[in-house]
């Protein structure tokens, strides 16, 4: 009996629309939390592809300084973190690593573990900090949600999450593992634009109060918020000249300055930069020119006489034209306000870091994008974007001349280094947006209007049922609906190839934590060279606790996180001089090596090194930047000595100097009695592809202590000086 | 020349003059706290110069206190000030809450960076 009442019940109970009676209204907004809620979770589990194939680890370099000092954090409180001196790195020197880190990303960590303990959740501090770039994508979504729906619309909106879900520029610095100030960055970078774009809109000064908050969550957290200081200013400017001033970008704009420059300087590492640096500028003189500029407008208003108000114009423009320039041109001719520093510099200028700061020009990702890099992090956003520009300008108005500004000065910087495309994401997918929802918008309204029976099975976008009424056609030609059916079946092919194109590229390209490396065997299996991690723990456990290490200035952070040992340079890379003692050391004969080595009491010195595997990003392909590093502060070590008719060779053919300095020593030691492919002689090294020149070397005042299984990490210890009768 | 200019400044003046007493009272008082900052900005950097700028953060702090009021103050009158359209549905009640809130968050880190 009581099986045949169920059954009608629970068809009676069954889901729909008209059961639940939801008006239009409810409908819409349940639909957009729902997508909200589906583009939040999707952020998230896109970017975690390399905890499923690998394990939970951080990766690459520079996120092991940062995991290294939230382990701090966590462990000895704030006061201790912020006061640190660590003099296990940089040795003999030290670092104030209190007072040169960003600590944005260390403090964001650190709360969500301490309010995850609070709850009883007691995880480790590595996955907390693993996962916290994908939550913090989550988040991004959601106000690309709201600064859409500023710009444009609701559709436009939830596009532009869904977009930047995705999207391949901004995946790359923010997957599972990626512990780098960019996790955090962009989301703040975007926060502060949306709320800033809000005050502006509304004249409200808790809006201009709250992206003064979101510029101090900036500042904390990236180097690159040097963007936002000269944007904004820019944007107030630009606003200026087109004559769409008004007393809401008044209380906005300096609500914002003050109290984000305020703010700002309680950071130790940026100090006093807002009112000293060239950078800071900007801002600080579209201020004044913003105070005299209302002041006038306020006068004008007050007179209500033209003849008297120019005279008074005159005498105020004049005059403070003349006190803005003399303490501009008297503050840098002193040096009190210092230029523009090399980072920032080579932006404006890209061929300057190529020829006087060779350590900026090294890293690879301060090189300038290919168009490839750009159909690669982009695909259809790159055609979307002029598209969406073209809607923008149609429909100008604060917030969306605020995002065409942002979009292109972002596009151009993205064009100049490559690790910037990651800033100019958050607007080509916004502009992108705006292009496909409007798009979308006029298709559907040319079929709702054809037919009495509203469409429900179109693409995301839709808003509103008022735009159908907008649009007037010719009734008596169906060739309208068939091309806007074919259209959007057109849209929804590009938006499915974008979503397929981006989980290939976040799956092959941009989820290698690259300190775990993976190949494919000859039988299709997977094999994992865990060298790194291999060297580091050998380190840890089988040296003296006090023992300082040597090798380029790549392997520092790890080397100190995972090794627990002094090094002599790391990534920060803040003493150029040190890092050319390290690059001459290595660069020279062992004799003259062991001298600097000895007077920076190195006791092992470490070489990665991938002749065996083939592993391309090894010591030996950087070596030459050691020179031109060591070079630039050694006038001893001159390039042309290591390449032969300007080329760079380790064979027979190589220069005798390059064939006996102490890196070509530490890497091939031993190595020309290895086999290392079938057919091929003994010493042929897979990464270079070739037979290597000097198979014998004698090793005098270092000895072999560790290498690691693959042979790509190598670790020697520096013996003492022989005793002398 | 000169006469023209002078008597031209002196219309300048009295206009100016006349139109401003037009302004009512509570505008008038936030002009004066207005102009009372500034002033105190100006002695401070005044004194600045005599002695010296060693600690720079208290001499930043001070300064930047005195023009933070300054503009606090004027983003109060532009909201409270009948005559602007913009802001006509704004209760001044909301707009005197918003200054108050932003400069207790001023002075805040004020008190934090003073040292």
């Amino acid at each position: 009996m009581a099986a045949k009442k169920a059954s009608p019940d629970l068809l009676n109970s069954s889901f729909s629309f008209k059961s639940l009676k939801l008006k239009t209204k409810q409908q819409e907004l349940l639909l957009r939390v729902s997508i909200l809620g589906l583009v939040y979770v999707l952020a998230f589990i896109a970017r975690l592809f390399s905890v499923l194939r690998y394990e939970s680890m951080i990766h690459e370099f520079d996120p092991y300084f940062n995991y290294r000092t939230t382990l701090f954090l966590t462990e000895k409180g704030f006061y201790e973190f912020w006061n640190w001196f660590d003099s296990e790195s940089w040795y003999p020197l030290g670092r104030i690593i209190g007072g040169t880190l960003y600590p944005g990303l260390m403090v964001t960590a650190a709360l969500i573990y301490w309010t995850l303990r609070f709850l009883r959740f007691f995880v480790h501090i590595r996955e907390v900090c693993v996962l916290t770039a994908p939550f913090f994508a989550s988040n991004t979504t959601l106000v690309a949600y709201f600064f859409g729906k500023e710009i444009w619309d609701t559709g436009a909106g939830l596009v532009a999450a869904a977009l930047i879900a995705i999207c391949p520029g901004y995946i790359s610095r923010s997957v599972a593992g990626s512990y780098d100030n960019e996790a955090v960055a962009i989301f703040a970078l975007l926060l502060t634009f949306y709320l800033f774009v809000k005050a502006v809109k509304t004249g409200s000064l808790s809006w201009a109060l709250g992206s003064a908050f979101g510029y101090f969550y900036m500042v904390s957290a990236w180097g690159g918020y040097v963007f936002i200081i000269n944007l904004v200013p820019l944007y107030v400017l630009v606003l200026l000249i087109t004559g769409r001033y008004s007393m809401r970008l008044y209380v906005a704009y300096n609500c914002m300055y003050i109290l984000g420059m305020l703010l700002a300087m309680q950071i130790r590492f940026v100090g006093f930069q807002h009112v000293q640096s060239g950078e800071h500028m900007a801002a600080m003189g579209v201020f004044l020119l913003m105070q005299v500029f209302y002041f006038l407008d306020w006068v004008k208003h007050q007179l209500n006489d033209t003849k008297l108000f120019q005279t008074f114009l005159r005498i105020t423009v004049t005059s403070a034209i003349l006190v803005g320039g003399i303490a501009l041109g008297v503050g840098t001719a002193s040096g009190y306000i210092s230029p523009w520093t090399g980072r920032f510099y080579s932006l404006l200028d890209p061929t300057y870091a190529k020829d006087h700061i060779p350590i900026i020009a090294s890293v690879s990702e301060h090189q300038p994008t290919a168009w490839s890099s750009f159909m690669f992090d982009y695909h259809i956003l790159l055609f979307l974007f002029p598209a969406g520009l073209y809607f923008c300008f149609k429909r100008l108005s604060d917030a969306t001349i605020f995002i065409v500004m942002y979009g292109l000065t972002s596009l151009y910087f993205a064009g100049v280094m490559v690790r910037l495309i990651l800033v100019a994401t958050p607007a080509v997918c916004l502009i992108s947006a705006i292009a496909v929802s409007a798009t979308v918008k006029n298709l559907t309204s040319l079929l709702r209007t054809k037919q009495k029976v509203p469409q429900t099975g179109s693409t995301k976008g839709v808003g509103s049922s008022k735009s159908s009424s907008k649009v007037t056609l010719d009734q008596s030609q169906p060739f309208h609906k068939n091309g806007a059916i074919a259209l959007l079946v057109g849209v929804f092919y590009l938006l499915s190839r974008y979503a397929i194109h981006c989980t290939w590229v976040t799956s092959e390209a941009y989820s290698s934590p690259s300190i775990v490396l993976a190949a494919r065997g000859a039988h299709g299996n997977r094999i994992i060279f865990d060298d790194y991690r291999e060297a580091y723990y050998w380190l840890r456990q089988n040296t003296p606790t006090d023992a300082k290490v040597m090798s380029w200035w790549d392997y520092g952070y790890q080397i100190t996180a995972m090794g627990n040992r002094t090094v002599i340079v790391d990534n920060n890379t803040w003493n150029n001089t040190h890092i050319a003692t390290v690059g001459r050391a290595m660069s020279s004969y062992e004799d003259e090596a062991y001298d600097i080595m000895r007077s920076l009491d190195v006791n092992y010195v470490l070489v990665v090194f991938g002749g065996v595997t083939g592993y391309s990003s090894d010591d030996i392909n950087k070596f030459l930047w050691m020179v031109r590093i060591g070079g630039g502060v050694y006038p001893v070590i001159k390039e042309p000595d290591y390449l032969v008719n300007g080329e760079f060779r380790v064979d027979k053919g190589a220069s005798p100097k390059m064939l006996n300095c102490l890196m070509y020593k530490l890497c091939y030691y031993r190595f020309g009695e290895l086999v290392t492919e079938y057919g091929k002689p003994t010493g042929y090294d897979r990464a270079r592809g070739v037979e290597i020149g000097n198979k014998d070397i004698k090793l005098e005042h270092l000895e072999e202590a560790y290498t690691t299984s693959n042979w790509i990490v190598r670790v020697y210890r520096v013996k003492p000086p022989t005793n002398m009768l | 020349m000169v006469k023209s200019t002078s008597k031209d400044a002196q219309d300048l003046f009295r206009s100016l003059h006349s139109a401003y007493s037009a302004t009512p009272t509570n505008l008038k008082i936030i002009d004066l706290y207005v102009v009372f900052s500034v002033f105190t900005a100006l002695i401070q950097v005044a004194y600045m110069a005599l002695v010296g700028s060693f600690p720079f953060n208290s001499f930043l702090s001070g300064v930047l206190s005195c023009i933070g009021t300054a503009v606090l103050a004027v983003c109060l009158r532009i909201q409270v000030n009948k005559e602007n359209k913009e802001f006509k549905d704004l209760a001044p009640e909301r707009a005197f809450a918003d200054f108050v809130l932003c400069n207790l968050v001023l002075h805040l880190v004020i008190i934090n960076f003073l040292g």
